[in-house]
């Protein structure tokens, strides 16, 4: 009953200074409106990451050979010639838990079929490669054993390429010149679309490992049977971790690296290798974490304003509701009544402009924004707790006016 | 037949300012029957304002009792001062102080909410308040929208609303013009004629002259206390007033 008259008294009073109230609850829009936003966003981030990991193969992991440090200098990783053919064979038979372990060199190559030219990255695999990597293929076949086996000159495309060398025609059983030698599209790769850092993963072109490493690619690091990956899929994404480490002990055994010494070479796994990106959103949501409680917190302080104003303003009021029986607590409740208001007020349109933005976002960028129920109710709670925090001293300092000069003051 | 109300006994207020003690009552006894009619005189500072705070439990004393319908309200915490001010007296003011922006109903209605009476129930007993202060036709109306002495009997009626023990009307004509204030003690006449104890502070003999006993502050103390041998009737004033007003 009492707090229903409360409600109806804040209102009445809020209403009677509408664009006083506006301005004064404008902060916590602000703030109430980027949790919102931070939430969904961070959440879509979260969720596009995920799906991302899934696509690439969550059980799928990636050693690349160390880098190189001689003489003060530092090469970048795989700059160190150590992983070979031989080590993805060694990987694949003595690691219980390693499905596939597909070897890959890679370079780039100019591409070009009739007058039509295309530059794109050249790898150079087997066909577990693709299997390890999800990939399947959207037309034609894989390579043979004898193509591989033969260094044949038979080549896999990606969509990028397929739409960009043959605009108009079936790319299968057409010839294509990679750096010169003439090659035959045997398959096209179904479009995986953007890597986690937006690099294009169709614009690619597929070679048996043998023909790439003797026909296109060649040079220092390619020499004898190196390579520059070791893709290796783990039974199930639960061993990915114990396999790693069998991974490493592995390759440190056969590349004779003895205790305290460091590895010639790097393990990553997806999870870590989107870790990343994860990061960049959590920046981003630490940022608006920032923006957002400031802009409560100074919300907070003009709600205190205002109400102090008003305290002030309604004294004679005030006095004559003391007069007439209210007691220090009524009075008390009244004025937190009406910043509880206030703010939730605030609180409510800034969820709706929350809600509305996220929207906006994920419509106008490639952020995908996922509203989240409980921040909405979080966001709620949270402009009512500023009301009650902000409002409590102008609340108090109403209590404990004197009726007598409340009611003479001008 | 009539009861004691209130009683005061060695009522003293000493205010502090500074460091010095400044007296503003300095012990006042008095006893007040039911139904009785006060005209409450004296210059500024003459502790009269003081002595009104007082007997409405706005303030509590430094020295001496109060008692209330037999109570020592004197000792009172704020809360229960606040509970009898809602319950026992009513009070009219010289500048009306009504909400502004807030209805004559809503206005009247105020006091009950803060006695528990639910919202439905407060309505109907405001409006029939304002019916007997002859406002029928103004109960949505805001005081601004109200002359002045609509606006005091919008007033009066929030006095009356609770079914006070008694009214204390500070300087209830001040504001009003000549006739209006007549209007207005006519009202308060006819309410202590059917029983109510009004209390009324005012500097002007012609007001005082509607009541029945004459209580003159100086200086912090009770100097007199008489008894009206001729009061008049405002009621016959106002409306003579009236016919003036017509005449012109």
């Amino acid at each position: 009953m009492k707090s229903v008259d409360g409600f109806l008294d804040a209102l009445r009073s809020l209403r009677s200074n509408k664009m006083r109230s506006v301005l004064t609850t404008l902060g916590i829009i602000i703030g109430v409106a980027a949790v919102i936003v931070m939430v969904s966003v961070g959440n879509g981030a979260r969720e596009q990451i995920s799906a991302m990991i899934d696509r690439l193969g969550a059980n799928m992991m990636m050693v690349r050979p160390g880098s190189s440090f001689g003489r003060g200098v530092s090469g970048g990783t795989g700059s160190l010639p150590t992983l070979t053919e031989d080590d993805a064979m060694a990987l694949q038979n003595e690691i219980p838990t390693v499905n596939l372990a597909a070897p890959q060199v890679r370079g780039t190559a100019q591409l070009i079929r009739g007058n039509l030219n295309w530059s794109s990255g050249v790898y150079g695999i087997t066909n577990s490669y693709l299997t390890v990597r999800q990939w399947s293929l959207a037309d034609g076949r894989l390579f043979e054993p004898r193509e591989i086996k033969a260094s044949s000159k038979v080549a896999i495309i990606g969509e990028t390429v397929a739409e960009n060398l043959f605009p108009d025609q079936d790319p299968i059983g057409q010839s294509l010149r990679i750096n010169r030698v003439p090659f035959v599209v045997i398959g096209v790769l179904q479009p995986k679309g953007q890597t986690g850092f937006g690099g294009d993963q169709d614009d690619t072109v597929m070679l048996p490992i043998t023909t790439a490493r003797k026909r296109v690619l060649g040079g220092r690091q390619l020499a004898g049977d190196l390579v520059d990956a070791i893709y290796i899929q783990a039974d199930s994404a639960e061993t990915v971790i114990e396999t790693e480490e069998a991974v490493i002990a592995l390759l440190r055994e056969r590349h004779r690296i003895g205790p305290g010494q460091d590895d010639d070479f790097r393990v990553r796994n997806m999870a870590e290798f989107m870790n990343a990106r994860a990061d960049s959103s959590k920046a981003m949501g630490l940022l608006l974490m920032a923006v957002a409680s400031i802009s409560l917190i100074v919300g907070g302080i003009g709600i205190m304003n205002i109400m102090l104003v008003s305290v002030t303003e309604r004294t004679r009021e005030i006095g004559l509701r003391m007069a007439v029986g209210a007691t220090g607590n009524e009075i008390k409740s009244q004025f937190l009544i009406e910043s509880i208001v206030l703010s939730l007020i605030g609180g409510s349109i800034g969820i709706a402009l929350g809600i509305g933005g996220s929207f906006a976002m994920s419509a106008y960028s490639q952020w995908k924004a996922i509203i989240d129920p409980m921040a909405v109710l979080l966001a709620f709670s949270f402009s009512a707790a500023v009301g009650v925090f902000f409002g409590y001293y102008p609340a108090r300092k109403a209590s404990l006016l004197d009726p007598i000069d409340a009611l003479r003051h001008e | 037949m009539s009861q004691l109300l209130f009683e005061t006994i060695g009522l003293k207020k000493t205010y502090i300012v500074g460091d010095q003690a400044v007296p503003a009552l300095k012990g006042v006894s008095l006893q007040v029957v039911s139904g009785d009619f006060l005209a409450v005189m004296g210059p500024s500072g003459s502790g009269k304002s003081t002595f009104m705070n007082l007997l409405g439990c706005l303030d509590t004393p430094s020295e001496g009792r109060y008692m209330f319908k037999g109570s020592e309200v004197s000792s009172f915490s704020a809360d229960e001062r606040a509970r009898i001010r809602n319950e026992q007296i009513g009070f009219v003011f010289q500048s009306f102080n009504l909400l502004p922006r807030t209805s004559a109903l809503d206005n009247v209605a105020l006091p009950l909410r803060y006695n528990g009476v639910p919202i439905k129930e407060r309505r109907h007993r405001a409006a029939e308040m304002l019916v007997k202060m002859g406002l029928a036709d103004r109960l949505d109306y805001r005081p601004s929208q109200l002359s002045g002495g609509q606006q005091q009997r919008v007033a009066i009626a929030r006095a009356l609303v609770c079914d006070p023990a008694i009214i204390l009307a500070d300087e209830p004509t001040g504001a009003l013009d000549t006739r209006t204030g007549f209007e207005v003690m006519a009202i308060l006449q006819e309410l202590n004629m059917k029983g109510m104890t009004v209390v009324v502070v005012t500097h002007e003999p012609e007001i005082a002259a509607f009541t029945r006993r004459h209580l003159l502050f100086r200086d912090g103390s009770l100097v007199s206390d008489t008894h009206n041998e001729k009061v008049k009737d405002a009621r016959m004033l106002s409306s003579k007033a009236e016919v003036f007003h017509e005449e012109r």
